[in-house]
């Protein structure tokens, strides 16, 4: 009987079998995510012209400006990243573990319940009803609805841990399961009644929204990096004991960084103080994995120009480097005494959930969703925009803001500006932050169409991908 | 090769330590000395940070002081540095992040009249013609010259009025400016 089953355990599926069996599921997680993409891009754009037209649009309550703006965040960091991020972790999951994903109906279910949490709590935040807390702004049932979800999916982790079918856990295996036992964790303990003094709550909000993106999304984001890049170029990653010191340093660390959003607040300053310990301590694992990427890549850089899915992945790998170590020194007190308060952090959060995260998750979109509908992209030149648009329309954003943050924190700390001057010198800025987001936009809109094209309308089907002709002949994937 | 209990282990461990370092150490820290069950907060305070947080004042304006030395909040005669005391019963916490508009943490001492919100709520251009604030029209009620004898609408600049009618705050711009003059360090906890 237990041979009988370690021999059923043991099964060896190929790469089509694990491909066929997520599909559906797989493919739901990131139409739903695409879906909260376009939403929560429209409200971006509501929010950024509102602040240079500050009267557009102004006289209706659910559409001022505080209530678009949160649910902007709240739209692309519950919907759109963690749906399609869940997405990718689970078909990267059942490619390295070769185990098909169990529990694919109940994850489905659970989908659509999250996706219907997301509708509420949306109608919520533009109903006045937020939580007021940044990060956190859907209400307690909301988030206590998709941490349900997300704690099916990380079940689906554990078993395909438990029954997978290689010996070897790979380094993208580490960070996914840490991404499903930190997110349901750290989701829970924000929830719980227990923070109820404000400045208490602040630290609470800030370990939260620090960790939501170090414990969640960059987990995600760096497993799918370690699982592409290796992927597409066809060789092994650099080095194990890099990987190694990377992981573990990022979860030593990451998780004390929250406090330095707190810097000059009136909370203890031997806790800020920590945490910024731990912020320039992150330079260490994101140093590691930098390296370890580049060494990967080294040598067949060319390989950006026929591989979107490279492209967008090698993109958002550069930009984790640059955002962490920018995150590190925006830490020190100096620093943060002029960029605290300003645009440039706004600039520095985009850097992070768009130019890594997103980035990433248009990478691994590209990758996946040919493999599981057996369909092909439809037009290469499309995505090509696609790319060039985002690209461009990130790095405006980062650089208009962070740009003006820079001058706008310095004449905040000189009493002899008067206050009105910090406002005005910034509104040039942000019509050109509007003009990045109408960029993005557009290729999120040609991202959209390319995904409908594959997924609605299946018409004529080339034997092998036209783009990754090459690399499918050499590898045979 | 890395063992998966071995794995969990750490994943779970690394992730409690910080959890209560930043979480639960602040509160047995923080909460013995804010914890004031006998402060009371007058019901248009309290009905007033439920508006400031339902429209989302907190995404351009903070409620915290910085010390002197760092950054100019003293010098720009925003208050003195906050204190952790400052700040008792009234949840959600609104320290905030951003700086589109001034710090509120001591405006109910900086702006203590009336007139001058309701006009700043009810159209900021009327009051700063550079300000990008949001106006927020639906704090108040229009109501036709002759209504309401004794009641002056408010003193708006020329191309704000609305021929005929009279501008006068509902109850909900009545508590926010209530709980926004509150907002004084000296007098009042938060």
């Amino acid at each position: 009987m237990s041979q009988a089953k370690k021999s059923k355990q043991r099964k060896e599926f190929n790469v089509a079998d694990l491909d066929r069996k997520a599909r559906y599921v797989v493919l739901f997680l990131i139409l739903s995510g695409v879906f909260w993409l376009l939403f929560g891009t429209l409200l971006a754009l509501v929010a950024s012209i509102k602040m240079h037209l500050p009267d557009w649009l102004g006289s209706a309550g659910w559409l001022t400006f505080g209530r678009v703006r949160p649910l902007h965040l709240n739209v692309m960091v519950y919907g759109w990243a963690s749906l399609t991020g869940a997405g990718v972790s689970l078909w990267m999951l059942s490619r390295l573990l070769k185990v098909p994903i169990p529990l694919r109906g109940y994850i489905i279910v659970a989908g659509a319940i999250w996706n219907i949490a997301l509708l509420v709590g949306s109608i919520q935040i533009l109903a006045g009803f937020s939580r007021g807390i940044e990060w956190l702004e859907f209400p307690v049932s909301t988030m206590v609805v998709i941490v349900l979800c997300v704690i099916i999916m990380a079940r689906s982790v554990i078993v395909m841990v438990m029954t997978r079918s290689v010996k070897q856990l790979y380094v993208s295996v580490w960070y996914i399961i840490a991404a499903f036992v930190w997110f349901p964790l750290l989701g829970l303990v924000s929830s719980f009644p227990i923070f109820d003094t404000p400045t208490v709550q602040a630290g609470m909000n800030w370990w939260y929204a620090h960790n939501a993106l170090g414990l969640w999304f960059t987990p995600i984001g760096l497993a799918a990096a370690y699982y592409f890049i290796p992927k597409v170029l066809g060789r092994p990653i650099y080095s194990y004991g890099l990987s190694l010191l990377g992981f573990w340093g990022l979860a030593l660390f990451y998780n004390w960084n929250g406090f330095h959003h707190l810097i000059g607040s009136p909370l203890p300053t031997w806790f800020i103080t920590i945490s910024i310990a731990a912020s320039v301590m992150m330079i260490i694992p994101v140093v590691v994995v930098a390296v370890n990427h580049h060494m990967t890549v080294v040598g067949s850089f060319s390989a950006v120009t026929y591989s979107p899915t490279l492209r967008f992945v090698v993109f958002a790998a550069m930009s984790y480097t640059f955002v962490s170590l920018q995150g590190s020194m925006q830490a020190l007190r100096s620093v943060n005494e002029v960029i605290h308060f300003t645009h440039f952090v706004i600039a520095h959060a985009h850097i992070g959930m768009y130019a890594f995260v997103t980035m990433m998750l248009f990478g691994a979109c590209y990758y996946i969703l040919p493999r599981i509908t057996l369909r092909e992209w439809h037009s290469k030149k499309l995505i090509k925009w696609h790319f060039w648009l985002t690209a461009i329309g990130i790095i405006i954003y980062a650089g208009a803001l962070q740009g003006i943050g820079i001058f706008q924190g310095f004449s905040m700390n000189d009493p002899d500006v008067p206050f009105t001057d910090t406002v005005t010198m910034t509104i040039p800025y942000l019509i050109a932050r509007s003009v990045s987001g109408i960029l993005m936009s557009a290729g999120h809109l040609i991202f959209v169409w390319l995904l409908i094209r594959m997924v609605f309308q299946p018409g004529e089907q080339p034997e092998t991908p036209l783009i990754w002709e090459k690399i499918r002949k050499e590898f045979a994937l | 090769m890395i063992r998966y209990s071995i794995l969990l282990f750490g994943i779970i461990a690394t992730f409690l330590i910080a959890m209560f370092g930043l979480t639960i150490l602040p509160k047995i820290f923080i909460d013995e000395g804010v914890k004031d069950p006998t402060y009371f907060t007058p019901f248009e305070v309290r009905e007033g940070h439920r508006i400031f947080v339902r429209e989302g004042c907190i995404y351009c304006h903070s409620k915290q002081t910085r010390p002197e030395g760092f950054g100019a909040d003293v010098e720009r005669g925003w208050g003195r540095a906050s204190e952790a005391t400052d700040y008792r019963n009234l949840l959600p916490h609104n320290l905030g992040t951003m700086r589109t508009g001034p710090d509120l943490a001591n405006i109910g001492a900086r702006q203590p009249g009336e007139e001058w919100h309701y006009i700043n709520l009810y159209q900021p251009r009327a009051i700063n013609e550079e300000s990008i604030m949001p106006q927020f029209p639906w704090l108040f009620e229009v109501f036709s010259e002759d209504a309401r004898p004794g009641r002056d609408g408010l003193n708006l600049p020329e191309r704000f009025r609305i021929p005929g009618m009279k501008i006068l705050p509902a109850d909900e711009a009545r508590y926010l400016v209530a709980y926004l003059i509150s907002l004084d360090q000296e007098t009042g906890v938060q």
